[in-house]
């Protein structure tokens, strides 16, 4: 009656040569493949590069009034732009400028990647049921996986850095860009679907005229939600040498520093709700035409 | 082409077929040999949309299809720019089967030969008035100045000139069916498709409408295909009206027709509750015989309904009046007793429905 009370599990040393092969064989892959991905992700370390230098080179006074012009140009609203400047002028204040201006660089250059890389699969995904019940799993196990696990082949391919530490972060943000894309078109109305065919539209004409301005609320909502969780993984992203706010609260938890920790992660609550009410001024002002009603 | 001012295309729909399901040809034959749609639907689990329709519809004529809800009019309706694909049968446009055209084919009939308006509008919510008016012609890929020279056109025409910058959800019903009505003429093709397009409306924008569209038609003479489930709609608007039920069509003809001679209980039991006086027209009841030395001069055309010839009539304080056709040659007489009679509802009509109640 053994079996019963402990699980027949499989032989340890089967268990531990299988383990074993496993590593073996990944760390063979890195060994004949590692210069080639490294290479293919080039282009993007370069963008990176350029994003952060252009945030910490330039002054701080023209960061801020480029950082309250976009907030207007978006939100066309002054509380937003007050309550935007105010935050950047604290977090300056407070000597956290240059760390605030690298999470930014990061986070603007990991919600471009999601939107570029998430929009197009989620139009896939909903031009095809197929493709969405192959794409569906994949996405459940990027958002439930805990990220430490996806960073050891990440480092392990790439070295510890910034570009490991982008994919880190776009492998966690980029789901909820896919699926609200998804969800987004596939809510668009029949009948104006069916009157965009009538018309004779062609497949592109279709989704350029009626999906996807149809569907922007929702995608726009993808990418409040992106921006949202791309700032969530800054800390952990700066476990594997990602600059910014995420490395001193790293070293607050691990020197039980309470006041550096608190500085910082105020810091990134700031610049979180910066951009979220940002970005959702600006969904809501692409859809004024939805608030004018005949009465 | 003998009438010049007949823009529209013929439309013959023949032994059309439609079956919903997920092996819709395995059961045509079944169908065609007699298999009933209760048979269809319980032993297979398809749907019979439509059962060998075959309507001729003439180039410049408003062609209403009447029915109640799931007797398969949308259905039908759908096939005449292929929405809806055919189980089997031709639907002829121009010497072309819709049925067998290929997707770039389909598509490039769309734009040119059809327009369609619908019964929810069906505008794009995030354009203009203006804007929503373009889409047929920038799908076609013409210059932004047509576009918006024939929108402009088209949008003063349906009344709504000064809402160009509107968006729908700023209009009424009836505004936004006018911009539905816009788009599919600033489409400029010969067929009009009109999906229940009024019956989203309330009663009196809905004459309103319908009286827009009789104008425009005078002018346009396209071929216009209205479905609706309202019989005084299909009678106002519709010079030949076919009538689906289940499905199937159970009569076609003029308005006349159906009113006077309905096929079968089903049309009568709409029919009786028609106000008679303003369909049937003076020359159905007109006499040869009868009394011409007292119809006192009084004349009426031929082709008028019975309520104003009632109202001439009586005007003239006559009894009698004589038919005249457009050259003014008399030919036949009407009396105000027939004319009552033809007016009230016949006892068939009134008994059948004391026993139904």
């Amino acid at each position: 009656m053994d079996w019963f009370y402990s699980f027949p599990n499989m032989n340890d040393d089967t268990l531990r040569n299988l383990k074993k092969t496993m590593d073996e064989g990944f760390k063979a892959f890195t060994r004949q493949y590692g210069d080639i991905i490294e290479s293919f992700f080039q282009p993007l370390q370069y963008f990176l590069i350029q994003a952060e230098r252009f945030m910490t080179t330039t002054p701080w006074p023209v960061m801020i009034v480029l950082i309250g012009g976009i907030a207007w140009i978006a939100s066309r609203n002054w509380k937003i732009v007050g309550g935007t400047i105010l935050t950047l002028l604290l977090i300056g204040y407070f000597d956290m400028w240059s760390d605030a201006m690298k999470t930014i660089a990061m986070i603007f250059v990991g919600t471009v990647v999601s939107i570029v890389v998430g929009i197009p699969i989620g139009i896939v995904m909903a031009r095809s049921d197929g493709f969405q019940r192959m794409v569906n799993p994949i996405l459940d196990v990027m958002q439930t996986m805990p990220s430490f696990v996806y960073l050891i082949p990440v480092v392990m391919l790439l070295g510890i850095g910034k570009v490991p530490g982008l994919i880190a972060v776009v492998i966690y943000a980029i789901p909820p860009m896919i699926r609200l894309t998804n969800l987004g078109i596939r809510l668009v109305d029949k009948d104006v679907l069916e009157a965009a065919d009538a018309f004779g539209s062609s497949s592109w004409q279709r989704l350029r005229n009626v999906q996807i301005p149809l569907a922007l609320p929702t995608i726009m909502a993808g990418i409040n939600q992106t921006i949202m969780m791309a700032l969530a993984m800054v800390v952990i992203a700066s476990m594997i040498g990602v600059q910014g706010l995420g490395q001193p609260v790293l070293r607050s938890v691990n020197g039980q520093f309470f006041s550096l920790g608190l500085f910082n992660g105020l810091a990134i609550v700031g610049i979180a709700i910066i951009f979220d009410r940002v970005s959702q001024a600006y969904g809501k002002r692409l859809q004024k035409h939805q608030e004018v009603v005949h009465g | 082409m003998a009438d010049r001012s007949v823009q529209g295309a013929g439309i013959k729909i023949k032994n059309l077929y439609k079956i919903f399901g997920q092996r819709p040809q395995a059961y045509v034959e079944a169908v065609k040999k007699g298999m009933s749609k209760t048979e269809l639907n319980e032993d297979h689990g398809h749907v019979l949309g439509l059962r060998d329709i075959n309507i001729d519809m003439p180039a410049g004529c408003i062609q209403v299809v009447m029915g109640l809800s799931g007797s398969g009019k949308s259905t039908l309706i759908r096939h005449i720019n292929r929405l809806i694909d055919p189980t089997a049968g031709e639907v002829i446009i121009d010497g072309a089967d819709v049925c067998k055209m290929n997707q770039n084919d389909l598509r490039q009939f769309r734009r040119h030969k059809t327009a369609m308006v619908f019964q929810k509008f069906a505008l794009l919510p995030h354009r203009t008035v203006l804007d929503n008016t373009v889409y047929g012609l920038e799908i076609q890929g013409l210059s932004r100045e047509k576009q918006e020279e024939q929108a402009r056109r088209w949008i003063g025409r349906v009344g709504l000139k000064g809402f160009e910058d509107h968006y729908p959800n700023q209009l009424s019903g009836g505004m936004q069916q006018r911009v539905g009505l816009a788009r599919a003429l600033t489409n400029d093709a010969p067929i009009l498709l009109m999906d229940e397009a009024f019956s989203a409306l309330d009663p009196l924008i809905r004459m309103d409408m319908q009286s827009v569209l009789l104008d425009l038609q005078k002018e346009i003479k396209k071929t216009v295909v209205f479905i609706t489930h309202d019989l005084d709609e299909a009678l106002r608007l519709g010079d030949r009206i076919a009538i689906l039920r289940d499905g199937e069509v159970v009569q076609q003809g003029t308005g006349q027709d159906i009113v006077l001679k309905p096929a079968d209980e089903y049309i009568s039991s709409f029919v009786k509750e028609v106000n008679r006086g303003r369909v049937i027209m003076v020359d159905t009841i007109a006499t040869q015989s009868g009394a011409p030395s007292a119809t006192g001069g009084v004349t009426v055309k031929t082709g008028t309904i019975l309520e104003e010839a009632a109202k001439t009539m009586t005007d003239a304080n006559q009894q009698y009046a004589t038919v005249i056709d457009d050259n003014g040659k008399p030919t036949g007489v009407i009396s105000m007793n027939n004319l009552i009679q033809a007016m009230v509802t016949p006892i068939s009509h009134l008994t059948s429905k004391a026993a139904a109640e």
